[in-house]
């Protein structure tokens, strides 16, 4: 319980007197993940929204697939990353193994699943009266998509939240990805990993405190933002 | 001239069959009224004319263009028809938005547009909900906000689907007369459908009768409710004391019914020996003390067995050998001094018994 205290006081010292480096792996969390879910939302919305939309066969099937990968380890992730842009891999000409851009292609493939399987169940969600009434108001089909996407719009927003969520709080993907390189490519995850196996933990449980508190504003911001809408 | 006009219009799910050869003729300017039981396929009938599904067979042609051609363009269709569903939707969006829906698909968001909307907000009473959260509405004020965003763009055709099913009497009343108003001032068209007789009475033209997917009778609403074609439409709009019997004899025109072992006269055409069923207007039969020696060809001896007033009118039901409901007024309940157990006389001319062939079931 000491060290909970402990922590919490060094956290609130280490935002209020602007620790520059607790400062910089914030930031670097934050752009990494922010990254990485708007990079997938511009994928997996559409996508849900095409799965959604359309009937084929198979769907039941794709859509039970997807949700299967919401729990895709992120180890594995990394692994199989990793495997991609190593130096020997097929993509390794590109340099990326040990770059935040490595870490947001990690994250991208992890919350993928999530944010689109997610998104087809916000689509879903929307009565069926919604778009009956967008059409018979004279919406064309693109028009009707779009008004189902509106009604939608806390559901994905909730799915964005989530998806935004697992990214900032992995671990594998960043350390194996990443590297836990000071001031480049260490967040605040590989932090508290580092810094809980060199026995500081209380800067580890405030590194982690600012790493919920960073989660809890982005996500009041977002519902105040969705408020006026 | 028919605005809209159903030729041998079909729709099947699988092996049910939803509506069967339906041939309808809606004219300019006039409110038609689809009346029927739940699940005759009144829905289903008014989701075809707004080509939010196609018919499995059939055609349906509005102001002349067949429609359900497939390179008719169906948002240029639909942008002329607007539709209110039996449960209120709401978009959520303020109730401003939702009313401006269709002009915002038009892309319309002039000043006029926007003072076109304004007024009909007040037109139906909601004139200082704009801002509100079209969600926290009730039902009867969310169906009101959905018949302001189907006339927001003046339809040609507007298809309403069972508009007040569920709602509470003083709204079924503002509706009703909107729909009246919005005909009248613009002479729009409306299609709608109900399973109430008396709300068709009160709103329509005409009506069209659509039972188990077929369009059984259309005709105004004095015909249909005072002369059904069967006994099927008889029991659906609500016709009482509907008795089943069959015809003894028949000559010149008036042929004695027997019901129960009683004897009715009435005027028929049909040969004796047929199964009819039969109504009497509760409002047509006269209950007195003692045998009436007037005009009127019946006269039974009766017993009362209930009463029940409403306001100034009283429905005495009346034990004939069968049950006869009799419609008095509540002051002549009082006069006649009329009890359960009471004997009295029911009287009731030939004329105002209506004779149908009974139906085959």
């Amino acid at each position: 319980m000491q060290e909970i205290w402990q922590a919490l006081v060094q956290a609130v010292n280490l935002i209020v007197t602007l620790d520059p480096e607790v400062i910089q792996i914030s930031l670097r969390s934050l752009y990494v993940s922010a990254s990485s879910i708007l990079i997938a939302a511009l994928f997996c919305v559409p996508i849900g929204g095409l799965i959604h939309f359309h009937d084929f066969r198979g769907k039941r099937v794709v859509i039970n697939v997807i949700q299967t990968f919401y729990s895709l380890p992120t180890v594995v992730v990394g692994l199989l990353v990793f495997l991609f842009i190593s130096r020997s891999g097929p993509l390794g000409g590109l340099e990326l193994l040990f770059t935040p851009a490595a870490i947001i292609i990690g994250q991208v493939i992890l919350i993928m699943p999530v944010l689109t399987g997610m998104t087809i169940g916000a689509l879903s969600g929307v009565d069926k009266s919604i778009r009956d009434t967008a059409l018979s108001s004279g919406a064309s089909n693109t028009q009707a998509m779009q008004a189902i996407l509106f009604e939608a719009r806390f559901a994905v927003v909730g799915a964005l939240i989530l998806g935004f969520g697992r990214a900032i709080s992995e671990v594998g993907a960043a350390l194996m990805l990443g590297g836990n390189i000071r001031g480049y490519t260490r967040v605040l995850t590989t932090a508290i990993s580092l810094e809980t196996q060199r026995g500081d933990i209380v800067l580890s449980l405030a590194l982690g405190i600012i790493l919920i508190g960073i989660a809890m504003v982005v996500s009041v911001i977002t519902n105040i933002l969705l408020q006026r809408y | 001239m028919a605005i809209l006009q159903t030729v041998d219009l079909e729709q099947r799910a699988g092996a049910a069959v939803l509506l069967n050869k339906v041939n309808l003729s809606v004219e300019k300017g006039e409110i038609f009224a689809v009346i029927g039981p739940t699940g005759a396929g009144k829905t289903t009938l008014l989701r075809l004319i707004n080509l939010l599904d196609h018919p499995s067979a059939g055609d349906i042609y509005f102001d002349g263009d067949k429609i359900t051609d497939p390179s008719c363009n169906a948002i240029q269709v639909r942008r002329r028809m607007a539709m209110v569903f039996q449960k209120p939707a709401v978009f959520n969006s303020t109730v401003y938005e939702n009313v401006a829906y269709p002009l915002k698909i038009r892309g319309r968001h002039g000043k006029t547009d926007r003072s076109t909307v304004s007024g009909l907000l007040d037109t139906i009473g909601l004139g200082g909900y704009a801002r509100r959260k079209a969600k926290t509405l009730s039902g009867g004020e969310a169906q009101r906000v959905a018949l302001a965003r189907a006339v927001v763009i003046k339809p040609d055709l507007l298809l309403l689907d069972e508009p007040t099913a569920n709602l509470d009497p003083g709204t079924v009343k503002m509706i009703e007369r909107l729909v009246m108003e919005f005909n009248w001032d613009s002479g729009m068209t409306v299609i709608m459908s109900t399973h109430d007789m008396q709300q068709a009475q009160r709103v329509a033209h005409r009506v069209g009768v659509l039972m188990n997917g077929q369009l059984v009778q259309v005709g105004r609403p004095h015909d249909i409710f005072y002369s059904p074609d069967n006994a099927r439409i008889a029991g659906f709009v609500g016709v009482h004391n509907l008795l089943k019997g069959n015809i003894k004899r028949s000559e010149s025109g008036i042929a004695v019914v027997d019901v129960n072992g009683k004897d009715i006269q009435a005027v028929s055409d049909l040969p004796s020996g047929s199964a009819v069923e039969i109504y009497i207007g509760p409002e047509d039969v006269v209950l007195s003390k003692l045998q009436s020696d007037g005009s009127a060809r019946n006269n039974l001896r009766c017993t009362i067995r209930s009463l029940s007033s409403n306001g100034p009118l009283c429905t005495v039901t009346a034990d004939c050998g069968f049950p006869l409901e009799v419609l008095v007024t509540d002051r002549s309940a009082v006069e006649m001094e009329l009890r359960p157990g009471k004997e009295m006389y029911a009287s009731f001319k030939a004329a105002a018994v209506r004779v149908l062939p009974s139906m085959q079931r």
